[in-house]
């Protein structure tokens, strides 16, 4: 028999309609950084240039600031809740409309399949907006107390794993709650953002309520060290976590941390095995593994081991590896070369530490960033690949005997974000849940997202939640509390 | 034997297979239901599902002119485009076999099996001696294969070895004359672990193919349905290294559909099942989208309905 090879299926790079270079966008205007540097962003699947990027320093952070506090003040502050929520549904149709766009823009900057991006990070981020808007005008109903009030200029700093979409889960509930933002996107992955900035052109949102700063760390640590920033949001490594954690333990500033994951995926005996296949798949080759709650911990029953590896195996070597933009590929580029080589330095560390490497045969492009999905069998609790994030295509097997060496073994982390308990059986999976030390517990399903659900960790995970009520709350403050 | 061919043996195995989450079998239906397929791929895909297709004619209103033009529209499908394929085979009732093999071995259709639906179709409410005669009645008249049905109320009130007993017989009945085709109309069974079960318990018992419905019944094949038994099949020939075929029927109509049904069955039981040997599509309407679709294809604009035949 012939065979069923799928002929490419490009989605069209024409839409993307990216600018070759971009300022900053500040006051709600694009301007010219103050000391007119910038810096390059690349399509990580071809390594093509596709813009030059403003580099905000101090200067342009500080007038960022004052922009967002003045239409704090002014305007955004004095505004009846229920017209801030009309802006917000506002953007969040305008996201809608232009989806296509949006999710173009967002596999060529970062490099993720045009399926997810299609499929997931885009509406996803619209839904985000949808849900705060319903909130803007009832957060007195929502059990803060009577009035509770905005923080006031919050800065965020979002990673470039979901670019778009961190934005959204930043910038909607503090918006719907009051306050006015100052963001700084990726350093790698900027292009959604400043789109976003003209999808707020285009609804009108006041001048300065969104603020948008290109940069790299050192433009982060301007932002978060601003003395007139009242909150900082930050999605990203641990490592920079703390280091916020330690610049703003001094000030009346307060954080929403999410950081880094190692989440173990439990599955039991009793599972469905060729869902929990699907499940550890989709929970570990996401977005490239480039995910803080992946699943890279398989932790699976004993006596199932084999049969789970054997069907894990085939189905591994079913995932189409290759072009992002293609509709068909599942596994695209890694974000950038520094990211490639923190993979290669931890998985080779499981490589000289014993446990055994898998790859189902794949053809890598030859130029862009690219790692073939990975699984190591073999692995022990001490292994480097069973405790560090290593954020790549990457899964780590671990076998368990019974359920509670199973808890032990997923416990048994600096991290707690997420966890995923594979079991038909109801009253198992209640009581895994509540062993489980995870701030996101999936049961026979993963990376399942609802901005109606709060999503958060445990132990250097991070602190505080976002979506749903209680990460609304983080945005708001008591009225006896308002120092400003 | 993964069975001894006892009822306890047959018990003890059909309890002990996983069960199928419903929510993940429709997440990856629906996933793999995205995949685009375009140009040379469809090409290809367009070819192989026309003959794949069990050209199907199942009226109270079938007349023998009827199924002789089947007939004529199974061997050439296209009469202005002799590239075009014949189709998998011709689906009729008992009745109607003696005319369609007739017919096709007059004009040149004599590798195409006429498919017989016995054993008391669609319902299959009957005694197991009208069942077995209603078999050798089609075998008689000249049937390749016998797409049976299994005692849906015998199965859903726990009577799993008498349902297996009864496709032993028929399989029996068919011995090497004809092919068998188990048809566990899913859509009364309703659970996906239902439909794990019937499909191993078919395989079991000697299906040559399981198939999803008798196209009376709806809802008939969804992706879902067929992923499961995909996925039986598969684990069938790991454990048994025997390959059984699928036959979806019932509600596939559109080119769409079709190569939907193909990207299931290469990214499921894998690219080996993508033969009319081991895949078939039972549909009537089907036929006509999928000859548009290969004109489009070839001359790029969409031709209207009066270009391909209506038989």
């Amino acid at each position: 028999m012939s065979e069923f090879d799928y002929a490419s299926a490009p989605e069209s790079k024409a839409i993307a309609n990216i600018a070759s270079n971009y300022g900053l966008f500040i006051g709600g205007k694009f301007v010219e950084p103050k000391q007119g540097k910038s810096f390059n962003t690349f399509n990580p699947a071809t390594e093509e240039l596709l813009s030059k990027i403003g580099y905000a320093d101090k200067t342009d952070i500080d007038a960022a600031v004052k922009s967002a506090r003045l239409a704090y003040t002014r305007v955004w502050s004095k505004m009846p809740a229920k017209e801030r929520g009309k802006y917000l549904y506002r953007i969040a149709r305008i996201m809608q409309e232009r989806a296509r766009e949006f999710a173009v823009v967002e596999t060529l900057d970062n490099g993720k399949p045009i399926r997810e991006s299609r499929d997931t990070d885009i509406p996803l981020a619209a839904a985000h907006f949808f849900y705060h808007a319903g909130w803007a005008d009832k957060l007195e109903y929502a059990g803060f107390g009577t009035k509770p009030k905005p923080l006031g200029v919050v800065g965020q700093i979002i990673p470039w794993n979901f670019p778009l979409l961190m934005l959204a889960w930043k910038i909607a509930p503090a918006l719907a709650a009051g306050n006015t933002v100052v963001l700084k996107p990726a350093e790698t992955t900027p292009l959604t953002a400043l789109l976003f900035a003209q999808v707020c052109q285009q609804a009108g949102v006041p001048e300065g309520v969104v603020n948008i700063v290109t940069g790299d760390g050192v433009t982060g640590a301007a932002l978060v060290n601003h003395p007139d920033v009242n909150k900082i949001a930050f999605t990203g490594s641990t490592d920079v976590g703390k280091a916020i954690a330690r610049s703003i333990s001094a000030t009346k500033k307060t954080a929403t941390l999410e950081l880094g994951g190692k989440a173990a995926n439990l599955v039991f005996e009793d599972a469905a095995i060729d869902e929990a296949v699907e499940g550890i798949v989709n929970g570990i080759f996401f977005n490239q593994g480039h995910v803080c709650c992946a699943g890279s911990r398989l932790i699976v029953q004993e006596n199932v081991a084999d049969e789970i590896l054997e069907k894990l195996k085939k189905r591994m070597s079913l995932i189409r590896v290759g072009d992002p933009m293609d509709k068909n590929t599942d596994l695209g580029a890694i974000n950038s070369k520094e990211q490639l080589n923190k993979i290669h330095e931890i998985s080779n560390s499981g490589d000289a530490e014993g446990a055994n490497r898998w790859s189902p045969e794949v053809k890598l492009p030859t130029k862009g960033y690219w790692y073939p999905p990975t699984i190591f069998t073999g692995v022990s609790q001490s292994h480097r690949i069973a405790r560090e994030e290593i954020f790549g295509p990457v899964l780590s097997v671990l076998t368990f005997r019974t359920p509670s060496e199973a808890i032990e073994k997923a416990n048994n982390s600096m991290y707690g974000l997420s966890a995923g308990i594979w079991s038909d059986k109801g009253s198992k999976i209640l009581w895994a849940a509540r062993q489980l030390k995870a701030g996101v517990i999936w049961s026979n399903t993963f990376n399942k997202f609802d901005p109606a659900s709060p999503f958060g960790g445990y132990k250097e995970s991070g602190w505080g939640r976002e979506g749903g009520r209680h990460g609304l709350a983080g945005y708001l403050t008591s009225e006896a509390k308002v120092s400003k | 034997m993964i069975i001894d061919g006892s009822e306890t043996s047959l018990r003890k195995f059909l309890s002990d297979l996983p069960p199928v989450d419903q929510v993940g079998a429709e997440a990856r239906a629906g996933m793999l239901a995205t995949r685009s397929i375009k140009t040379t791929s469809k090409a290809w895909a367009i070819d192989m599902a026309i003959s794949m297709v069990d050209l199907t004619t199942l009226e109270g209103a079938d007349t023998p002119s009827k199924v002789k033009s089947l007939c004529a529209k199974a061997v050439r499908p296209d009469p202005t485009d002799l590239t075009v394929p014949s189709v998998g085979a011709i689906c009729v009732y008992n009745d109607m076999v003696k005319i369609a093999r007739t017919e096709l071995d007059a004009i040149g259709g004599e590798s195409i099996p006429v498919a017989a639906v016995a054993t008391a179709f669609p319902s299959g409410r009957a005694s197991l001696a009208v069942k077995k005669l209603d078999t050798q009645d089609a075998i008689d008249a000249g049937a390749n294969e016998i797409d049976m049905v299994i005692d849906r109320g015998a199965f859903l009130s726990g009577k799993l070895y008498q349902v297996f007993e009864e496709i032993k017989v028929i399989k029996q009945i068919c011995g090497d004359k004809a092919h068998l085709k188990v048809i566990l109309e899913t859509g009364e069974l309703v659970t996906y672990d239902n439909v794990r079960k019937a499909s191993y318990l078919a395989m079991l018992a000697g299906a040559d193919f399981i198939k999803t419905s008798t196209g009376k019944v709806a809802p008939a094949a969804t992706a879902p349905v067929v992923l499961v038994m995909l996925e039986a099949v598969r684990d069938y020939f790991t454990l048994t290294g025997k390959k059984i075929g699928v036959k979806p029927a019932g509600g596939i109509r559109t080119t769409k559909d079709a190569i939907k049904q193909l990207v299931l069955v290469k990214e499921t039981a894998g690219e080996q099942w993508l033969t009319p040997d081991l895949f078939r599509i039972g549909a009537s309407a089907l036929l006509n989208d999928l000859l548009m679709q290969r004109m489009k294809l070839r001359t790029g604009h969409y031709a209207s309905a009066n270009y391909v035949t209506v038989d």
